[in-house]
């Protein structure tokens, strides 16, 4: 009797210390996910769909030149993610302000919204009726059907993977190296230069190969803001496959793809080297900005967030009580008027549809299918970030499958799944598994670097101080863990809001999500319809942005509390 | 004048007798052994649709109770997302009954072979120019013409003729006036195309397309972009006042607009060929399982209940010349006489080089 | 050279330093000695610039450095973990000092290979500092924050993770590398051994106050208070009640008789005080050879311990002393101690 609960604790310790008893255990149930419904409906599409006569030298030269086109948006709006994420990484990793944790979460809104809202949001600022021509009537500024737009959107939806991932590894940073290089002569630029951020190359490259593959499988985006003018692989996927049926022309670019995808993940494992950093267990505190320097870069980059993220975001809630009472057609004076009425009209079934949802209705639907994500992606997750932790031969080999459904073509997912699964394809947790496959690479990347950066010594230290493995766990191991679960729940919780892939799947209209509810209003003709729209997208915004902060908020006792 | 034949026809339609076969669908009196028999488990049936379907809550539960059917919906993406789903998955079908497939992806479903013939009896109150397929696999539900919206207002204001010809468009007063959607992505936007083919001919269409390019055309991918982002008609005050749109669009902009209007705010320019038809079809598919429910469902779409409920739940019209509209599209909708149309077989043997040479004269 | 002025500091609204002043000589080397959390490890911090004090001035030759940044104080420090580049090898290490200090690669070559011989880590340069064990990498942060020659060189408890043999070692040859070099030096830690092998001069802090100063001997032989004599364990601390003042001589009772020691503060009668009762040996030369405050215990041998060259005997109430010889447990024995005054308690 006295021997059981050592046993138990045991086996906690090896399973949540990382320590490897058999890797392929850890790998089993994540690999078993993505075998049934990754890998195996996308090998069905593509042995169904692939056909050497679509080799020829003009579809080739076609997929090139979209390839082309692919790369080139993604590297640039790569870049200036990081351009505007790393400062504010640095900005929420190292600096305590009035409000922070609020523009935390604003900025991980985006990453949720579908593209129609974002696209709404930027056109009801910048648009030919935006602020932005409000307030310089005289600027003729074209936005959206540009490659700036397509940018700017980019930046706007994955800045906040730098930001989390980045600032994660930052603010677990030992603060002593920095010390220890400030007092060998480092002054703070050269102290950057030379001990930050080669220090933090492995979190920064982990978020770069997820905004990367973001950016490379982009659709809404180029879809709607793009404009025809520009095509990425997702974008002729969709229409080669869905508009032109041309099965076999899709399943050549879904493979151009799949493979791109696969290159840049085992270029990736292959640059970061397995020497992770140090981190310690406590977050470094972070304090208000005190020197002339710090305040400047404090204020300059709150004002520069604030102003990118909190304008577009707000202008949808303003938008939603706001009643354009125009002398329609004329381009210039537009009367506007305040109005309840979108709000109060959700709650009506003017039509007497039966695919009515009230609100409350769509946001439980998308909550209960963000929550099943979450606790999925955690679960299939957690162990496959632990084996990684340690990597064997086994990790080397299959790390860069995981990032594949990132890479992968939704639309041609979507499909294999109709060929693979036609059975189980009405049922509606279909749905929390789709989200869960896009889920699990962010929620594995978040984790990784975090348990690998627990040093054993600490481990081992608390150990022979007479910790009981759980205690070891639960005091080495769970602060430093804790923060990343929290950064990968947030993940898994906003992608699942945010449908990425939903739009690939089939969906049953009596269960629908506050996206799919948008896009139902967006699809009729009518002021009324647009206004509801944009309410519903409050609503959306509004969910996100109270489950982030109590995601942030539930910072299990003896997390972050130093 | 139009408008008054129209109202004609339709009271006329409205004193005609109704047809027995129609009873037998709905009204649970006139199936006296139903009601009669021990009440068994209702049969399931799953109808697969595009995203735009909708029906009333009212008409859909008379008709499972009346039939004893349980009807779970399967949303499929846009028209041509569902037909492709519905295509590759032919041989373990999803569902028993296909709704959505329009004239310009007909000839690929027919060729596909997805759908069972079946001759309802109620297709005899269907006019003949909708039943495109001969073999009745496909049978027709609703139509709509997919027509240049404009925007009165500014018209009116800057006092410039309302163009009435696909031709005028190329006139300089129209200058960046215009907005389409591309018909890659967008169905609206390939119907309007077809419009043009169809006007041009096959031949000389693209020259007419590179003179709307040099006279400011904007493209935008989809019908939400093009009509809230660009349409100035729109609550989205865009830039354009004209946008490919619907006919029925106008009646929308009453009936949903945020404050009560008498006259709609836009129209639609309803010259010789500036509209293109677009039939909706419904069909059982090949392999289900439920056959006489499926006759049943697809009996009720062409019913009276749910033809004269499919204008307000979808914005289309009803292929049934006995169904009444309601008054708003009689009061706010002017029809095009002289659609222009194509034929599904040239539709399917030529849309992908037509959107390929429009491509590359418009965008690229 | 260095000189603290009335520094204070708080943390979490608690004094953590409280008005701590001391100097530092050229070539000196001062040795901080404190229990954890007696603010000595924020004491260096504040001397490296890495945290502000709330009073008092950190000065160089007289010149405040407040508004000196760190990385322009030209000052060394070794951190506990040694805080190495985790993302370098050992020579870029050793070599981030210079580089900073944007000395040209042909010089800083030969400097490298210099401090990396002084700490007998030459042939170490191309390693990963992640591979080294905990002893060579100690060595690394030491050449590391040697080699730009710094004005100043501290240690916080740099010996502290390291298990006794190799303490040893490095503790003399850290000493032998400070006489060489004539870097003045300041050492934090919590072991008086260390801090009396290493230390040209001890600064006791407790409570966030210097207790006491000194050379390793003065400080040995007049501890000054009762927690210094506990916490440098130089004998046995004992209590007792003033029966009777006479001008400085006292009579105390305590557990293990009365006792007249000489105490250079008054106290009044019936006053609680603290005795050092230290062990003499029996040799003629040692200090009980004074007479003064000298006494002979008779006790039991409770325990006996072997440690080294002696057996750490334990007699009845607590009192230890070292002796050459062992004992058997029970035994009764007569030991002479010479009694000194502590003061309060």
């Amino acid at each position: 009797m006295q021997a059981k609960p050592r046993v138990v604790a045991k086996e906690q310790k090896s399973k949540f210390a990382g320590l490897p008893i058999c890797s392929f255990a850890y790998w089993l149930p994540a690999s078993l996910f993505l075998s049934l419904f990754f890998f195996y409906p996308l090998f069905r599409i593509l042995a169904l769909s692939l056909d050497a006569s679509v080799l020829t030298a003009e579809n080739l030269s076609r997929a090139f030149y979209v390839l082309r086109f692919t790369l080139y948006q993604a590297s640039l709006s790569t870049l200036l993610t990081f351009l505007l994420g790393l400062p504010a990484a640095v900005l929420f990793a190292r600096f305590e302000f009035r409000g922070k944790s609020l523009l935390r979460a604003l900025t991980a809104i985006p990453f949720m919204l579908p593209t129609v809202v974002v696209a709404a949001g930027f056109n009801a600022l910048l648009g030919p009726r935006g602020w932005l021509s409000f307030l310089f009537p005289l600027s003729s500024f074209q936005f959206t059907g540009t490659l700036t737009a397509i940018l700017i959107a980019h930046v706007f939806y994955n800045t906040t993977i730098v930001i989390r991932i980045v600032g994660n590894a930052l603010a677990h940073l030992d603060p002593r190296l920095e010390q220890a290089a400030r007092i060998l002569g480092a002054d703070s630029r050269r102290v950057w230069r030379d001990v930050t951020l080669p220090l933090l190359r492995g979190p920064m490259l982990a978020a770069g190969l997820l905004v990367f593959l973001f950016d490379f499988t982009s659709f809404g985006v180029v879809l709607l803001l793009g404009g025809p003018q520009f095509s990425t692989l997702e974008v002729e996927i969709y229409i080669q496959a869905l508009q032109f049926l041309d099965l076999p022309m899709a399943a050549l670019l879904s493979l151009i793809q799949l493979l791109c995808t696969l290159i840049f993940s085992i270029l990736y494992s292959r640059v970061v080297t397995r020497t992770s950093v140090p981190l310690t267990p406590k977050p470094s505190i972070a304090l208000p900005p005190k020197t002339v320097r710090e305040k400047i870069f404090a204020a300059s980059f709150l004002f520069l967030l604030s102003l990118f993220f909190v304008l577009p975001l707000l202008s949808l809630p303003l938008r939603s009580i706001t009643r354009l009472e125009a002398d329609r057609g004329e381009r210039a004076s537009v009367q506007y008027g305040l109005t309840g009425g979108y709000y109060a009209e959700l709650f009506v079934n003017r039509r007497g549809s039966i695919f009515y949802v009230p609100p409350i209705e769509a946001a439980r639907n998308s909550l209960v299918y963000a929550a099943a994500t979450v606790v999925l992606s955690l679960a299939l997750g957690f162990p496959v970030a632990s084996a990684l932790a340690r990597p064997g031969r086994l990790e080397r080999l299959l790390d860069p499958l995981l990032m594949l459904p990132l890479g992968a073509s939704a639309v041609t997912l979507g499909i294999g799944f109709i060929v693979a699964f036609p059975r189980i394809l009405a049922s509606p947790w279909l749905v929390p598994l789709a989200h869960t496959i896009i889920a699990l690479p962010f929620v594995i990347r978040a984790l990784q670097p975090a348990i690998a950066s627990i040093p054993d010594r600490l481990r081992h230290a608390a150990a022979t101080l007479g910790a009981s493995p759980f205690r070891v766990w639960r005091t080495v191991d769970w602060p430093i863990l804790s923060r990343a679960i929290l950064a990968a729940a947030t993940f898994a919780f906003t992608v699942s809001l945010g449908e990425f892939s939903a739009a690939a799947l089939l969906t049953r209209p009596d269960y629908p999500t506050l996206p799919v509810a948008i896009s139902r209003f967006l699809s009729q003709p009518g002021g009324l319809n647009y206004g509801q729209a944009m309410a519903m997208s409050t609503i959306l915004m509004l969910v996100t942005l109270i489950g982030i902060l109590l995601i942030e908020k539930l910072r299990l006792p003896g997390a972050g509390e130093f | 004048m139009k408008r008054f034949l129209l109202l004609a026809l339709v009271l006329l339609a409205a004193c005609a007798p109704q047809t027995p076969a129609l009873e037998a669908v709905v009204a649970p009196e006139a199936t006296p052994t139903a009601a009669a028999a021990p009440i068994a488990a209702p049969a399931t049936l799953t109808v697969m649709t595009h995203d735009s379907f909708a029906i009333s809550e009212s008409v859909l539960a008379a008709f499972e109770q009346a039939n004893n059917i349980d009807v779970t919906f399967l949303a499929g993406g846009d028209t041509g997302s569902a037909l492709n789903k519905v295509i590759l998955s032919k041989d373990a079908p999803l569902a028993d009954v296909f709704y959505g497939v329009d004239n310009t992806f007909l000839s690929r479903a027919l060729e596909a072979g997805i759908f069972e013939p079946y001759e309802s009896p109620m297709l005899a109150n269907v006019s003949a120019e909708f039943r495109l397929d001969p073999q009745n696999r496909a049978l027709p539900v609703d139509y709509g013409d997919v027509c240049i919206n404009y925007d009165k207002a500014f018209f009116a204001k800057n006092d410039i003729p309302v163009p009435t010809t696909l031709g005028d468009l190329i006139r300089p007063e129209y200058y960046g006036l215009l907005a389409v959607e591309n018909p890659a992505t967008s169905s609206p936007g390939l119907a309007f195309l077809l419009a043009t083919i169809a006007h041009f001919g096959p031949e000389n269409y693209i020259g007419y397309w590179k003179e709307l390019r040099a006279n400011g055309l904007v493209v935008v991918n989809d019908w939400e972009t093009a009509y809230y982002t660009n349409f100035s008609g729109s609550s989205g005050h865009g830039p354009q006042p004209m946008v490919v749109s619907y006919a029925t669009s106008p009646a929308a902009e009453v009936i949903y607009a945020d404050h009560p209007m008498d006259e709609a705010p836009t129209a639609s320019v309803l010259g010789p060929d500036t509209c293109f038809r677009q039939i909706e079809f419904v069909g059982i598919l090949a392999g289900t399982a439920n056959r006489a429910a499926a006759e049943k469902f697809v009996d009720f779409m062409l019913s009276l209940p749910f033809q004269e409920d499919m204008p307000l739940q979808m914005f289309v019209l009803p292929v049934d010349e006995q169904a009444i509209l309601p008054d708003s599209f009689y009061q706010f909708i002017e029809f095009p006489s002289q659609p222009a149309t194509l034929s599904p077989d040239e539709i399917a043997a030529n849309r992908e080089r037509w959107v390929e040479e429009w491509t590359q004269a418009v965008l690229r | 050279m260095l000189g603290l002025v009335n520094i204070s500091k708080d943390y979490e609204d608690k004094p953590l330093l409280i008005d701590v002043s001391f100097t530092l000589a050229a070539g000196e080397t001062i040795c901080l000695l404190g229990a954890s959390g007696s603010g000595k490890s924020t004491l260096l911090r504040i001397i490296a610039g890495l945290e502000p004090p709330d009073a008092g001035q950190v000065l160089w030759d007289g010149a405040d450095l407040s508004s000196t940044p760190p990385h322009a104080r030209d000052f060394g420090l070794v951190f506990q973990d040694y805080a190495l580049f985790p993302h370098l090898t050992v020579f870029e290490n050793a070599a981030f000092g210079l580089r900073m200090r944007k000395l040209p690669n042909d010089e800083i070559k030969p400097r490298v290979a210099e401090v990396l011989d002084l700490v007998n880590l030459l042939g170490f340069e191309k390693r990963k500092v992640t591979d080294l064990s905990g002893g060579e990498q100690q060595r690394v942060a030491l050449a590391r924050a040697l080699a730009p020659s710094p004005r100043l060189l501290m240690f916080d408890e740099p010996l502290g993770a390291l298990d006794r043999t190799l303490k040893d070692d490095l503790l003399n040859e850290l000493r032998t590398i400070l006489h060489r070099t004539k870097i003045p030096a300041i050492y934090v830690t919590h072991d008086q051994e260390e801090a009396f092998a290493i230390a040209d001069r001890v600064v006791l802090l407790h409570n966030g106050r210097i207790v006491r100063e000194g050379s390793p001997a003065e400080v040995w032989s007049s501890p000054g208070s009762a927690w210094a004599a506990r916490f440098l364990g130089v004998g046995n601390v004992v209590d007792g009640i003033v029966l009777k003042v006479q001008g400085l001589r006292l009579k105390v009772e305590t557990d293990f008789g009365v006792f007249e020691p000489h105490c250079e503060h008054h106290h009044a009668e019936g006053e609680r005080i603290a005795l050092l009762l230290r062990h003499e040996s029996p040799s003629p030369f040692g200090r009980g050879a004074r007479g003064e405050g000298r006494e002979e215990i008779n006790a039991r041998v409770e325990d006996v311990l072997f440690q080294r060259e002696q057996f750490k005997v334990t007699l009845r109430g607590g009192l230890v002393v070292y002796l050459d010889e062992a004992l058997k447990i029970g035994e009764e024995i007569s030991v002479a101690f010479a009694v000194e005054c502590l003061g309060h308690e």
